[in-house]
Formats: C-alpha cells, structure tokens, sequence
C-alpha cells in the first residue's frame, strides 16, 4: 500500500522544490571535506577555497573515512553526501605518502559521480599571505573573470578535463543580469607544462582610460598554487550526453498586462481598483466645521441641485 | 588585431581563454614566471572587458546593468532534465472525449441565502450548513436522515477523489514525474485476501504467509527450491484422502463407513425434526391399547383412545395456558412468549 507524504511546513516545501530538477539551472553547490589524513597546506588549502565560493559551498570539517573516489565503493559515502546537502561538486583533500597534499575535484549528476580530476598542490600562498589595498578585496559571492592561458589546455586531454572542472568550480552563480560595478574578481589558470597549472586569485582595479572600457589591473590577492595533475577520470560517454542536455526551446513565459508596440515600445496596462468617490472624505465634512453650519450647507445643495439637473435637461 | 581573433571568449560565463600562448623559455625564476600570467591574464581580464563594456546596458542606481549572452561553454547539468508530468485519468479520458476546460467564477450566487458565494471552500455556495430544508421525493427511504445521507455521499466523493489523486500519483511516480514535494511511502504489505491493511504486521502472521506461499504450487510446495537457513512451513494444510469406492475387504468397507458415519451424525443432530409426532403418537398409542387389550380383553379402540390421549395434554398443562397450547412442545420456547 503507498501512502501520500508531503511536508508539513511551507518552509519544508519550499526547500524541496529548490532541489528538484530544473529546467534551468542556476549554479552549483560546492562540498568541500577531507579525508582521515590532511597537511597544513592541505587544511588552509581547503579553508581558502571554502572562503572564496563562500555563498554557495559547504565545508565539512571531521575527518572521513571511506572516501576513496577513484576505487570503486570508496563513493559512497560521497554519494550520500552529495544528496544530503544537494551538492554536486565536491573538493575532497587527502594526503598520503604516495600523494602528499592530493586534492580531488569531483563533480555529479543526479547524485552520482560523474567524473573526476585529481591534483596536487605545490607551492602553495594563502590568502593571508598576500599583502594588498583591502579596498580591494572581492565582495563573497560576486561574478569572476575566468582565464585559461596555454597551448596544454587545448592539447594535452588531462589539462583540457581539469580546465572543465576548474570551470564548473569557479564560474559561480549563473546570471542573466551583470551590474558592471560589480566586477572585482578574476581567476587566472596557466597551463605551465603539460602536466602543471598555476592558479591564482586575483583583485581587479579598474582604472579610467579614456574610452568607455576601463583599464584592467590585476592585483594578487591569493590563494595561489600549482595545481599538479595526477590522475583523472572522465565521465561516461552515455552519461556525458544524458548531462549535456539543455532545455532547448523552453517556451517564454507570457508576462500578463504587458505588450510590446512597435512604436511606442512596451506598454504596460495596470489595475487602479473603483475609487469610491462617495465614500471619500470630503474636505467640507471635516469635524471641525460646526454642525449646524455643516448641516445648513447640505441643505443648501440639497437645493440647489435639482436646479442644475433642469438646466442640463433643457440645455 | 590578430592576436584577439585568437582568443576564446565566452561572455556567459565571462571566460576568456588563449590556446595558444606557451613559454618559449620557461622562466626561470618564480617571481618571474608569475608575473608573466599575471600580464597575460590581465590580457585576457581586458579583452574579456572589451566586450562586456560595449554590451548594451541599462542604467541602474547601483550601476550599469548588461543582460549577459547564454554561455557558450557547455557544461554538464547537476540533475536531470525535470520529467514531463503523464496526464492523470481525467485528462485521458477528457481529452479522448475532446472535453475542454472551461473557466469558472469564482463566485456563484447562493439561492439558499440569497447572497454571492464562493464556488468552493469555506462559506461555499450550497453549504451543508446552509440547508434548512430537503424536499421530500418519491424515491426517498422513509426513516432515512436525507442530512446525513447528503453528508455521507459527500464524503464519498472526498474518498472517492483521494483514490484517483493517488492512482494518478503512483503513475506519475512510475515514470519519476512526481511532484518535488510529494512522497511516495509505503505502508504494510496487505495480505492477499483481507480487504484491510493490518496495522504492523506480527511474526506469527508472516510465518502463517510464508507458509500459505510457499506451498501455493501445484506441488504443494514439495519441489520447490529451498532458500539456506529457510524453514518448513508452519502450517501446512490438511489434504482431503479419498478412500476407493468399489467395494471389498479391508480399506473398500471403509468408505461406507465413512459416509455412514457422517449420515448418522446429520441424523442424530436433527432427529428432533425428523420425527413425525402425530405418527409417533398413534404408534404409541396403538402399542399400549393392544398391550391392555391382552390385559383386559375386548373394548372399543375409539372409547379407548380419548382417555389415553389425555394424559400427554395434562402433561403440558402447567406451562401453557389454556387458550394458546396446542401446538408448541418445547418448554422454553413457551416460555420465553410470554415472559
């Protein structure tokens, strides 16, 4: 026998119909854990990516067990946590003496891993390292510039994955809308070698030129790191085209009361309810008028009217 | 410039990239090599601007605002694309029929009580409530509460309603088209046969299932594989023997036998209808006159007979009253009339 179960709260509600499927969707929630064993790079690695997709990511700061995305029942628990916190990227940080300071960067589709990069992380700089105009610094959750720079990106297939996914991690929300005073954040990724990416974060200063278009200048203000690829594993090709599926034509939504005309542009019709003149307090009524002058007016117009009336009808 | 025509750039997600940029000799130092990326992103960030800056946009009182083109860059979705909702009966049936929907008011006049309604709801148009009085028709059951009828049936068509929302739900849940805040539990599994779901099924209640399933084959269950670590049936059935019909010594007796058996069970237990009084009586009756015919000697039967008929209705007496004995021979039943 089934039963009908739906929440009980509104707000419940509400936070369901943010996770189902879309038909467009707006962005991407990044998980970011770790597993039993970490570095201090790793840790302040992971705590500066967590602070630069502040507004949409989630840290789990307990150790993990079990967490091995590359073999296969090591996803699991990834799995489960993707779907607990309707997250679908996931930056996982481990260590280990084969890979010290290993920083796995996984997405998913539908709650299931869909493919994965693995890097390491050299020469790392955080944050606090940087010393900058604080004016400078980035507002959380404001829209970056993203740059990839290098032949390796468009050769070698490793680096091309890992731009991807780099990508998907750091484009952030998906707008329609850009206020162009807003812009203050550019990620730069160079493909060094074939197998070596320098990333950095940087500020922008946008300094008057002359022209409409303002002079862009990067200020360094961290994290910064070599990303080392090691392995990776792409997503299945029947998946990959299952995932790569967009609303084509979505129908556009009729906006009601509004029309566009060809000469005097969009047109808008609004409601103004009846207003009732007879109800409206009239200036003449107020209280402060005494009562029998008030009553002596009325009169007085009470009179005069049918007068008027016998104007209009012979008129 | 040629070197611009070179660059990616993908306004949606304000992506710029270079795919042909590579160090011919690799700085040697850092510093170095930092800087460089830096003065190629910066590049990048103002070709990225270029185009951004020249988009039309609209002034706002925190800034310009440009309407950013769909990315070109594709990347994979989170989750599927939502599934398409399967039409439910109603819209199968209303579409084959070419029914079309109409619009209602929302608000419909009240005869009851004179005033504007609403069609559904709370204070709704032919409330309950509202109804003093239901004119009586031919058809109507005397001793039926028409209230109470007209509330039964409403309630019916809310069960009713309920029934169909849930069938068009289990479809819609089938091609995983079901509303996002909508769940789908099940409950206990009903036994096959009982019409009501038991509550929480017991252990005593699923061994008696099992053992009803497993011997549900033509076999009875006796060629069937066995799962490990799975027990015997509890119950098994009892199965009828039928013994051989034709007659003959030891086991061909023991049909008759059977039947016999059952036949004078049936007898003994509705002997008391069986027997034919008034027979019975003059059987007795004649018994006893020839008995004292042989004591006495000659006399007529007819004379003879009314003084013996006498003492079975003086054995009756005391617990009938004269008017209405006669026919009822049972104690209790006489009784019990007229307690």
């Amino acid at each position: 026998m089934l039963k009908v179960k739906t929440p009980k709260k509104g707000r419940v509600k509400r936070e369901l119909e943010k996770r189902a499927p879309k038909l467009v969707e707006t962005g991407k929630k990044t998980l970011i854990l770790q597993g039993t064993k970490t570095s201090n790079v790793l840790n302040s690695v992971l705590t500066d990516i967590y602070h630069l997709k502040r507004e949409s990511a989630l840290r789990f700061t307990r150790k993990n067990d079990n967490i091995r995305p590359f073999e296969s029942r090591g996803e699991t628990s990834l799995e489960f946590f993707s779907q607990k916190t309707d997250c679908s990227i996931f930056v996982y940080g481990s260590t280990s003496k084969k890979r010290p300071d290993n920083l796995v960067i996984g997405r998913t589709y539908d709650h299931h891993i869909y493919d994965l990069v693995e890097v390491g992380v050299e020469n790392f700089k955080p944050i606090g390292s940087f010393k900058y105009d604080k004016k400078l610094s980035p507002q959380p959750g404001s829209k970056a510039f993203i740059t990839f720079i290098g032949e390796g990106f468009e050769i070698v297939d490793k680096l091309k994955h890992l731009k991807e996914v780099l990508l998907d991690l750091l484009r952030g929300e998906v707008v329609e809308n850009l206020n162009l005073a807003g812009i203050d954040r550019a990620y730069t990724c160079t493909a060094v070698s074939t197998n070596r990416v320098l990333f950095t974060h940087c500020a922008l200063r946008l300094k008057k030129s002359g022209t409409i278009v303002p002079k862009m200048e990067l200020v360094e203000v961290g994290p910064s790191m070599d990303l080392v690829m090691r392995r990776h594993r792409l997503p299945n090709e029947i998946l990959r085209k299952e995932a790569m599926k967009t609303a084509k034509d979505q129908l556009k939504k009729k906006i009601k009361n509004v029309r566009d005309d060809a000469i005097e542009g969009t047109k808008g019709r609004i409601y103004i309810p009846d207003q009732k003149i007879g109800k409206v307090a009239l200036p003449n009524k107020t209280k402060g008028l005494k009562r029998e002058r008030r009553e002596a007016k009325m009169k007085r117009e009470k009179s005069e009217r049918p007068a008027k009336k016998q104007k209009e009808t012979s008129a | 410039m040629g070197t611009e025509n070179e660059l990616q750039v993908d306004l949606g997600h304000l992506l710029a990239f270079d795919p042909y940029h590579s160090f011919s000799p690799l700085p040697s130092s850092r510093d170095e090599l930092v800087n460089e990326c830096l003065r190629k992103g910066t590049e990048l960030v103002q070709a990225i601007a270029d185009r951004l800056f020249h988009l039309p946009s609209t002034e706002d009182i925190n800034g310009p605002i440009v309407k950013l083109p769909p990315p070109t860059t594709k990347l994979p979705r989170e989750k599927h694309l939502p599934k398409p909702k399967p039409p439910t009966k109603w819209e199968q049936f209303a579409k084959a029929k070419g029914i079309k929907k109409r619009k209602k008011d929302k608000i419909v006049w009240d005869e009851q009580t004179g005033a504007w309604k609403r069609r559904h709801g709370y204070d709704r148009v032919n409330d309950d409530e509202d109804v003093p009085i239901i004119e009586a028709k031919i058809t109507d059951v005397p001793g039926e509460d028409p209230f109470a009828k007209r509330r039964e049936e409403k309630k019916k068509r809310v069960e009713k309603q309920e029934k169909n929302r849930l069938s068009n739900l289990k479809q819609a849940a089938k091609v995983g088209a079901l509303p996002s805040h909508v769940q789908l539990a099940a409950t206990a599994l009903p036994i096959t046969g009982t019409q009501a779901v038991p509550e929480k099924v017991t252990k005593d209640e699923l061994g008696n299932v099992a053992g009803l399933a497993s011997t549900a084959t033509a076999s009875g269950g006796k060629f069937d594989k066995k799962l490990p670590g799975e027990k015997p049936a509890k119950k098994r059935g009892k199965h009828r023997k039928f013994l051989p019909v034709v007659e003959g010594s030891g086991i061909g007796g023991q049909e008759k036998e059977q039947t016999e058996n059952v036949l004078r069970k049936i007898m003994s237990k509705n002997s008391h209808e069986m027997l034919n009084i008034d027979k019975a009586v003059s059987v007795y009756n004649v018994k006893k006159e020839k008995k004292r015919r042989n004591q006495q000697g000659q006399s007529s039967t007819s004379s003879k007979l009314k003084p013996d008929a006498k003492p079975m209705k003086r054995k009756n007496k005391p617990n009938e009253k004269p008017a209405k004995g006669g026919g009822s021979f049972k104690k209790g039943n006489s009784n019990r009339k007229y307690s």
